[in-house]
């Protein structure tokens, strides 16, 4: 019981944040209300004992990316900030788009609602150690997806310190300073 | 009752403790701070309230509180206000898991009845005991930064702006090379759990500084950086940037941020005690008090320890000029973060090696 009023309290945290941050004008505010959407997405696992990828989730999203989100909206003006269109003229394909996904969405539970069976309550930890098992896991039985999504994000740095570097008319790449 | 005890009165109780003596501790901690720098530079230091500048702190505390609270015109209020709070809650989360010494034995009242019947109980020196402590730590403080970056943006200024923007820079290329430096004692440890690794370096001096001097070394640096002080203290250089992200803010809330950077340097220092130096260990296996009293002996162990580290923060204050923002971000990216990858990597084979 303490479990699930817990998870939706979480929950709700989440997806009210969540809206706020589609609805605010101040960027900053918004990315304020994402903090709260990421730390309660943080909160959930925690109910649901996942304590290292609650841990993962607050250092890499609130800790890394979400501070450089802030750190991007603060080099815009303020005031264009706050007055900048939100809203672009794809409203209607959007609004298709979106239907069709909550469609999916819902036959999708609806068909595995078997599925979605809450394990018996109790205080202690579902297995001991929660991240030598996380370890165990992503280094024995899943390496190979784990050094693909590795590679994946290499390319991904080394694409974005090429495309930062003004490139000089002879061809060779300038450092830009 | 006994989940009331377990859950509700034993960490409300320690909770209570660190709350009310952390504040204490950072008015002693600055009285400490401004007497030494003194002394280094052959001052006085504060002399007129109480003996020897004794009850400074408490001056200053109500000095603070009775000051008028100012939020500038065109600054954005809420975010304003938040920001000491975003900057001061991690601080102090983040004791919560820092293991100040083994337990302790203390009666508890058994029941509610009356007369209050007593027993005995163990009690950690410790909040809780994470299985994920470390990554908790580095979790928790990160949220920190945040406090500062919104203080600099709300206050609708150029100096704070230009402060939080130099300090954001600067604690996020830290803190890459401050995890790479704690991933070497976590191998050797074996636990990402504080109180696992202070256990891990039990018997005679086998403390992690011995086989980890090098990420020691990094991480004492790092974490000089992560908290904001001299010579890493271009965030809020006052020679060229008045006070850096909090110019804007005054009285109570700009002494939250003080708070908060103070707690920081504690929670470093304690870090530092407690993956290198053996947490509450006696140092050569030395035991001054008998068996019954080992948790207030660790207690004192680790304090002493912690003190060592809080004064080496305020002997480089007092002996290094600060850094240049190009010499800072040099330094991170390039000579720290290379040396603690290759840490990481040594320890690693060796330990697979020494292991296998």
């Amino acid at each position: 019981m303490l479990q699930l009023v817990i998870f939706y309290i979480f929950a709700a945290i989440a997806v009210v944040s969540a809206i706020m941050v589609i609805t605010r004008r101040n960027a900053v505010h918004s990315a304020m209300f994402l903090a709260a959407t990421l730390l309660s997405v943080a909160g959930v696992f925690l109910s649901l004992r996942a304590e290292f990828l609650a841990g993962v989730q607050v250092i890499v999203y609130v800790g890394g990316i979400l501070v450089l989100f802030v750190f991007v909206i603060m080099l815009v003006p303020s005031d264009r900030v706050i007055f900048e269109r939100r809203y672009n003229r794809q409203g209607r394909i959007a609004l298709i788009t979106a239907a069709v996904l909550i469609g999916e969405l819902v036959y999708a539970v609806i068909q595995g609602r078997d599925a979605f069976v809450f394990p018996e309550e109790t205080l202690e930890p579902a297995v001991e150690g929660n991240s030598q098992w996380v370890g165990t896991v992503l280094y024995q039985n899943y390496l190979l997806p784990f050094e693909i999504a590795s590679i994946l994000l290499l390319v991904a740095i080394i694409g974005a310190v090429v495309l930062s570097k003004k490139s000089k008319p002879g061809g060779e790449i300038a450092v830009e300073e | 009752m006994d989940f009331f005890v377990d859950y509700i009165l034993e960490p409300g109780v320690k909770i209570g403790v660190i709350v009310l003596v952390l504040p204490l501790l950072v008015g002693y901690l600055v009285l400490m701070e401004r007497k030494l720098i003194a002394f280094m530079q052959v001052r006085l230091g504060p002399m007129r309230v109480g003996p020897h500048g004794l009850l400074q702190p408490i001056a200053d505390a109500l000095k603070l509180m009775l000051k008028e609270d100012i939020v500038p015109r065109g600054a954005d209020r809420l975010i304003f206000i938040m920001a000491p709070v975003v900057a001061l809650v991690p601080a102090f989360i983040v004791l919560s898991v820092i293991p100040f010494g083994p337990s302790i034995t203390v009666p508890v009242p058994d029941g509610f009845q009356w007369p209050l019947q007593f027993v005995e109980r163990e009690v950690p020196l410790f909040i809780t005991d994470l299985n994920i402590g470390v990554l908790f730590i580095l979790a928790v403080s990160s949220i920190g930064v945040l406090g500062i970056i919104l203080a600099g943006w709300a206050s609708n200024s150029k100096y704070p702006l230009l402060g939080a923007l130099r300090s954001a820079a600067q604690m996020v290329s830290y803190e890459v090379a401050l995890g790479f430096s704690i991933i070497g004692v976590l191998l050797l440890a074996g636990s990402l759990s504080l109180v696992d690794i202070v256990n891990a370096q039990s018997g005679d001096g086998h403390w992690f500084v011995l086989y980890q001097p090098i990420a020691f070394i990094i991480f004492w640096i790092c974490g000089v950086a992560e908290t904001n002080r001299a010579p890493f203290d271009l965030p809020e250089a006052e020679s060229e940037l008045v006070a850096g992200f909090h110019t804007e803010y005054s009285g109570f809330r700009w002494s939250l941020f003080f708070l908060a950077e103070y707690a920081a340097m504690i929670v470093v220092a304690s870090l530092m005690v407690t993956l290198f130096f053996g947490g509450w260990l006696a140092p050569f296996g030395l035991r001054l008090l008998p068996e019954s009293l080992a948790g207030i002996e660790g207690a004192f162990w680790f304090s002493a320890k912690l003190l060592f580290f809080i004064y080496s923060y305020i002997w480089f204050r007092a002996s290094w000029p600060r850094y240049r923002y190009d010499q800072l971000m040099h330094v991170g990216w390039k000579v720290l973060l290379p040396i603690a990858i290759a840490n990481v990597v040594a320890t690693a084979v060796l330990v697979l090696l020494l292991e296998g």
